[in-house]
Formats: structure tokens, sequence, C-alpha cells
């Protein structure tokens, strides 16, 4: 176990510059979730139209790994039909669980540098927050 | 090295490549040998239930768990161990307080009156005791390095206030508040005063009848002894004039079809197969703390808190949080631009064990103005060594995120 497994550059650079941070003025799903053992919080608002996610974005409080995994699933969810958002949210709880991901047929980006916090237990949830905010907040708009 | 730390088996492993420094002693403590061999020892010798075996090992079973209940008595200078009533832990007492005597006791125009940095297990079961009975919760108020003013303590307490429910140790500041001369105001009004002591009792002489407390709860496994059983001591009148809210085996007196009376004190709250071996393991937890002899354990708890205190302020961006003097058990912290759960993560990997979130103390957070903070809690095998493994474990977290960040 390496620090630097978990803490990659790229998930840094996500924390330091969240993308997608802010609130959506009109038209949105909000969901707000904490994490009730550490006090982590995300608002995410999402604009759904024709079940296309048009705009997502959050605020939050956390540590890196919650918020760096914030800002990248709201850089993924966009242009993505609720269906295939939700296939991503099932894809990410995979790749927490350990699962092996074959990221040639699942291109994830930067999320793939989420993968190594599968090897510390105790900060799976800080990553998985927002994922549950996405999932909570496209079924809740169909 | 600490002379006590051998004593403590699991203190002499690595965790990550490095000795482990276990500096979370505040959510639980660790167990000496003579805790763990007392519970292995019922077990293999002696299991069995209690206050009914005609047998022989039913007999020192019972001794054995009444004699748990006479250490407990001692080590808290209860008048009758028919004042000490075994529970699952601090939370279960205070709810066993909150659901029986509160609910029956208070009605509307009462108030009950907490402290705004009271862990979740204090706050919640008087939320609910207030919803039910009509009567309003009210708070002390917390001067800024969260200590109480005697003054407004004083302000804040009426002729209606009928039940105080107050830490005697924050589990996050660490501040230890003035018990006896709260007591005594409380009093002079007519209330009860129900101490919360999962944090004091692990690391000072609490003596009941000098605080004049009416009720005290408290969790071994924060005092050297074993999860699921903690006690809840009542002044004999109040316990008397008491319910029971768990019902069946155990704390019956005369069981009819249609009615049943219970038994005396301690047991009508004693509910189903007690918690035999936790009871003994608290006993030889008490065992173990009296040989040291509290007067040590509270000097020795409060000068590592204080040493600690010092040696962190030194800690280029940190922020400590509570009072500077007066505190035992804790210092809680948070270094500037890192979360506290990163702060935890980093320490992790070289070994350090703190607690990192918000405690169980919500709204003590939001009073701090922090959604989380970092914890490092001490017991008896704590030592300067490990403290200034901390401070170590900091600077490389600073250095650690100065990196990345750049």
């Amino acid at each position: 176990m390496s620090l630097d497994d978990l803490y990659r550059r790229v998930i840094m650079d996500h924390y330091q510059r969240p993308r997608n941070r802010g609130q959506i003025e009109e038209g949105a799903v909000t969901v707000d979730l904490n994490n009730p053992t550490c006090g982590d919080r995300i608002s995410l608002q999402m604009r759904v139209v024709d079940h296309v996610i048009q705009e997502a974005k959050f605020i939050g409080e956390g540590c890196s790994i919650s918020l760096a995994s914030a800002s990248m699933m709201t850089e993924a969810v966009k242009g993505l039909t609720v269906d295939q958002a939700l296939e991503l949210v099932d894809l990410f709880s995979k790749m927490m669980q350990g699962e092996e991901i074959d990221f040639d047929k699942f291109p994830l980006e930067d999320i793939e540098a989420l993968t190594g916090v599968s090897k510390f237990p105790a900060r799976i949830k800080c990553a998985t927050l927002a994922w549950k905010a996405l999932e909570k907040g496209v079924k809740s708009g169909q | 090295m600490n002379a006590y730390k051998k004593d403590f088996p699991i203190l002499h492993q690595e965790v990550n490549g490095h000795p482990l420094v276990y500096l979370d002693s505040a959510a639980t403590s660790q167990k000496p040998y003579q805790v763990i061999e007392a519970l292995e020892n019922y077990y293999k010798s002696y299991n069995s239930n209690v206050h009914r075996g005609v047998h022989t090992l039913g007999s020192k079973a019972t001794d054995a768990y009444e004699g748990a209940r006479e250490k407990v008595r001692r080590f808290i200078n209860a008048r009758f161990s028919k004042e000490i009533i075994f529970t699952r832990g601090t939370t279960t007492a205070i709810n066993l307080v909150a659901s029986s005597y509160a609910r029956t006791h208070l009605r509307t125009g009462d108030e009950i009156v907490i402290t705004p940095s009271e862990h979740h297990s204090n706050l919640i079961p008087w939320q609910q005791v207030a919803k039910l009975t009509g009567a309003t919760l009210k708070f002390f108020p917390l001067e800024p390095d969260g200590t109480l003013d005697l003054s407004k303590v004083k302000e804040t307490l009426t002729d209606s206030t009928k039940i105080v429910a107050i830490q005697h140790v924050s589990n996050v500041l660490g501040t230890i508040h003035p018990i006896k001369e709260i007591a005594q105001l409380v009093h002079q009004h007519g209330g009860i005063i129900l101490v919360d002591g999962a944090q004091s009792v692990p690391h000072m002489k609490v003596d009941v009848q000098d605080l004049d407390a009416d009720f005290l709860a408290f969790s071994a496994h924060k005092m050297l002894g074993p999860t699921g059983i903690g006690v809840l001591y009542g002044k004999e009148a109040l316990l008397e004039e008491m319910e029971p809210i768990e019902f069946g085996g155990e704390m019956i007196d005369h069981v009819d079809l249609y009615d049943s009376s219970w038994k005396e004190l301690p047991w009508k709250f004693e509910g189903g197969t007690p918690i035999i071996a936790g009871a003994i393991g608290l006993g030889a937890a008490i065992d173990y703390l009296q040989a040291i002899g509290m007067e040590k354990v509270e000097a020795h708890d409060r000068a590592l808190t204080k040493l600690a205190f010092e040696k962190l302020s030194q800690v280029e961006g940190i922020t400590i949080y509570g009072p500077k003097e007066n505190r035992t058990g804790a210092v809680t912290f948070n270094l500037d631009d890192v979360h506290p759960h990163d702060v935890a993560t980093v320490l992790d990997a070289e070994g350090i064990a703190v607690r990192a979130g918000h405690h169980c103390c919500q709204p003590l957070m939001r009073w701090l103005q922090a959604t989380a903070t970092a914890r490092a809690s001490f017991s008896i095998y704590n030592d300067e060594q490990d403290i200034d493994r901390l401070v170590e474990g900091l600077q490389k977290t600073k250095e650690y995120f100065g990196n990345v960040f750049r």
C-alpha cells in the first residue's frame, strides 16, 4: 500500500481545481447527501432534458478523495443518457470493490485514477458519495 | 518505554511497516492482558448463567458478576451496589434515564439543559424527550474555548429546570467541566443532574457522592475494559421510583398471566441474561486501573495532553481546538489546507492511528466552524515518544501534500 496509489496527481488536480463547482440557476434536480460517519456533504444538481444529462454541478465539503470524485463524476456524466449514467454508477461501484475493469472497453479517463481507493477501505465511502448522489438524482428524475 | 505498554499485547505490532502508535483511545481504549485473561478465564473455566444455578459454575459466575458490581461501586464511591446498573454502554445508560425517568417526570414548561458540545448520545435522547413531553431543550452557552462560565450556567438554570445532562469531559475538546459546582446549582433549583462520564471515568477519580451526581453513565471499553458493557449509576431513591424499560427474564419477581412484578434494584433494570463476561472484564479493568492508582492515571493523562498540546502548537499551519489548560484525554486539531481524512490516511501509512471526522458531535463541529477535525487521544499506555511520532507524522503529511499540490 503506497500513498501514491491513493493520491494520484490527477486526483489532487481535481481537488484543487474542482470542475463544475457551483449551482444551476433553474430547471435542475437537486440531491443533498451527506456521509453521517464523517461529515462530508454534497449538494449535486443536474439538468436532465429528454433523459440526457445536460449539465451537472455540485457544491460540498469533504476530503480530497470525495471532492475529486465529485469533480470527475460531474465531468463524466455530461451528455450521458440516464441509463448510461446508471451503468457508470454500477461500473464505479465495481471499481471501488476492487473488481478488474476493462478500461479499454470503458474509457473512464480521469476517473481511472480513483482505482487506488479500493486499496484503502476506510476511504471508499469518500469516493462513492458523489456517485450515490448521482444515482439518487437520476432515479428521482425518471 | 512507558511502564504499562508491556501489558497491552496489541500495541506490540507493526502497522504499514511502522511500530503502531495508537492515539484513538477516546474512541475505544486497548485492553491489557489482565482484562483479556479475565474474559478468557470466565469462558474457559466457569461460563454459566447467573442468579439461577444451583450448580457450582453458576455460583462462581454469579459471584464474579456481582463482584464486578461491587468493584464498580467502590471505584466511583457509590453508597450501595444496587445503585450500579449494568447496561450495554453509555448510550444505553443515558437512554434508560431518558426513557424511564424523564418521560414520566417531565411535562410542558419543564426544561432540560445540556451543552452544545455533547456527544450525540447525550443530545438526541433529550431531543426525543422534549418532543414527547413538551419540555423545552436548552443549552448552556460555551465560551470561545469551549469551556463553561459558571455565572452563565447559573443564569441559564431556572426553577423549571428538571434535568441537566452534561458531559464531564468533552470527547472532542478534552474540556473538564466543573460538575460539582454545576450539580450544586442544579440542586438549588430542585433539578437533577446526569453526568456523561464516558470520557472522565477512564481518566480521573470520579466520586459520585463528592460530585453529588444523580446519575452517572460510562462505558467499559473506553477504560481498558471490553465492549458491550457500561454502567448507569443512579441515586437509590431515583432508581426506586423508575420503571424498567426492558421486560423479560431475570428482571421479574412474580409472573402471572396478566400481570407481573419486578425484582428489586438493580436487577429490575437488567432484563435478559446479563452481560456476564463484560462485567467480569470491566471488573478486571477497574482492578488494573486501581493497581496503578487513579491519581497517577489522571496525572499521566493530563500531563500527556498538555505535552501534546504544546508540541502540536509548534506545527506550522495547525489549529488546535479547545482550552489550553484544564483538559484531559484528547487534542483535536486541523492542518491548513489538508482535510482531516487525508491527515488520518497519511498518519495511518506511518502506523499512527488517529480519529478523523465529526466525533459524533455535529453541532459542536458547526460551532467550531469545522466540517471535521482530526483527534489524537491518550491513555495510560501512551508516552512522549508517541507524541513525537505524531508530530513527525504531521510534518510528513504537510510535506506530502505540499509535494502533490505542486
